[in-house]
């Protein structure tokens, strides 16, 4: 018995992590290759789910893109489609009324709060914690039900249009948005109570998992995962659109570049997003919801790219035109993708049980990795 | 740097570099057998530091496949666009930047699967969606399949 202990413990070997995994949040397959409990490399095999985005739009109208964009970050799909539309406004040279602007920006915070909070429900399931997901998806709800009032949607909304908005929103909006805020603000306290000092949770995130600047910037790692290794990449901050540099936020940043790191860069975020919409939620002026776009949307011909700061990470729109109404080619940057790409270099050497908490920490969403 | 000087070094580097100014960010046209070293002086000089792509993306236009390069320096703030042409449609072979910026070894597999642009010294050149044995291209222009592409 102690040899077979001893042989398995010396032995190099294969062992696949999903792809029907809970703990990868989706259909992703990680061939880890281990000896003992130590991780000695993981390979990702992604394309369960790959649905070829980039190939069907490239005979779709503009209008229509938006309802695949969608469908990539489901959890940001209101800022998956600001990038799209803002390619085509940028690229017609329209002007939008103050009051888009307004409502997206909002709108984009809400979706960023909504996410970081399902982040934090299933990052306290990864750990065990299964208090933090019942108390995270009670908190969500508000959201959802904010997005469903004003949009028809709750998970995927295909509310934003080249132009504007597809509807005006609701008159209760504002009110429950303030309502939302107020109830949150205490809530997030609570969070930080149940979760962020729990000695289990600090002892499986603090000093593992590590990815330092440099390699976050090699590995085009973004989002509150490269800020947690100390990465200024908040496009909202460098690349401004919309209403952020008309808003005061602070780019949240941390230098340790460990799980724990990430997980309180998430956590500030949602506090930063509440300043936004605060900022803003008061002064939603009165006009148009949309400009009127021709029915045929045709961009002159050219090469456009969009950057926007979506929940994980840069999201970038590339779009090819020959100047007809169908695009000539679609490129979708999407953070999930160069995200994963760093795993191998932050996992190995660590233990198979805190793979996990890595995994949790760089917070995956499948189909944005697959498209 | 502003966009003057960016283009009296890119020139410094690869003097037979095409530099187009006045689109959404400076464009450097070059050679495919230059893009290995003009991309690795970007990223070592001190100044241009190209040291973050934050896209690559492999293009069919038609009569022949490209990628493009979208590079941004973390510190100075600037950008630049890199545009390559493989030589043959038929063999389309280029060099890989995944040791100048390690994102590319999972972009350039994507661009592998997807377009069948073959990346030289690459560590792992497989699909990385796409099954093993898959036949073809998609995101060519002249890929066809009955059953998937509806026209």
């Amino acid at each position: 018995m102690a040899e077979i202990i001893q042989d398995i413990q010396e032995q190099e070997y294969l062992i696949n992590m999903g792809p029907q995994h809970p703990s990868t949040h989706g259909v992703l397959r990680l061939v880890l290759s281990l000896r003992g409990e130590t991780v000695l490399s993981v390979q990702p095999h992604c394309g369960y789910i790959h649905r070829g985005i980039e190939k069907m739009c490239e005979r779709l109208t503009y209008q229509q893109i938006i309802h695949l964009t969608d469908r990539l970050d489901y959890l940001s799909a209101h800022i998956n489609n600001h990038a799209v539309c803002m390619l085509v406004e940028n690229a017609l040279g329209v002007e939008l009324p103050e009051r888009v602007k307004y409502i997206r920006t909002i709108m984009d915070e809400l979706a960023r709060i909504a996410s970081h909070q399902l982040w934090w429900c299933s990052f306290g399931m990864d750990l065990g914690a299964l208090t933090a997901f019942f108390y995270g998806l009670r908190d969500r709800e508000p959201i959802l039900d904010i997005f469903e009032e004003s949009t028809g949607g709750r998970l995927i909304q295909s509310y934003y249009t080249p132009g504007g908005l597809m509807k005006d929103i609701h008159p209760g909006f504002q009110k429950r948005v303030k309502d939302f805020i107020k109830m949150f603000r205490k809530k997030i306290n609570e969070y930080d109570q149940l979760l962020s000092g729990n000695v289990i949770m600090t002892q499986r995130t603090q000093g593992i998992g590590i990815l330092t600047e440099e390699e976050a910037i090699s590995f085009g790692v973004t989002g509150p995962s490269g800020r947690g290794s100390g990465f200024e990449c908040d496009i909202r901050k460098h690349h401004p659109y919309s209403l952020y540099n008309k808003v005061e936020f602070k780019e949240i940043l941390r230098t340790e570049g460990d799980s724990f790191a990430r997980y309180s860069v998430r956590m500030d975020e949602m506090r930063e997003s509440l300043n936004i919409i605060e900022q803003l939620i008061d002064n939603i002026p009165a006009g148009d919801f949309s400009v009127k776009m021709k029915p045929v949307i045709k961009l002159p011909e050219g090469e456009y790219y969009q950057r926007v700061e979506a929940a994980r990470g840069e999201f970038g729109v590339f779009i090819s035109s020959k100047g007809e109404k169908y695009p000539y080619r679609v490129k979708l940057r999407s953070p999930n993708f160069s995200n994963l790409s760093a795993l191998h270099s932050i996992a190995h050497g660590q233990k198979i049980a805190d793979l996990v908490a890595i995994g949790a920490s760089l917070d995956y969403v499948i189909p944005d990795i697959d498209r | 740097m502003n966009n003057e000087q960016l283009t009296a070094k890119i020139l410094s580097f690869e003097p037979s570099a095409e530099v187009k100014d006045g689109l959404q960010y400076l464009t450097a046209t070059v050679a495919f057998d230059k893009l290995h070293t003009l991309a690795k002086s970007l990223r070592e000089s001190k100044d241009t530091n190209f040291d973050y792509l934050f896209c690559l993306t492999g293009m069919d236009y038609g009569d022949s496949l490209g990628v493009i390069y979208y590079l941004e320096s973390t510190n100075l703030k600037h950008q630049l666009v890199l545009k390559i042409v493989c030589a043959d449609k038929e063999k389309p072979v280029l060099d890989t930047v995944c040791d100048i910026w390690k994102t590319a070894e999972f972009l350039e597999r994507e661009v592998f699967d997807l377009l069948g642009i073959d990346f030289n010294n690459h560590p792992d050149m497989r699909r990385i969606f796409l099954e093993e044995d898959w036949v073809g291209y998609p995101l060519r222009k002249d890929y066809s399949d009955n059953n998937i592409i509806v026209k």
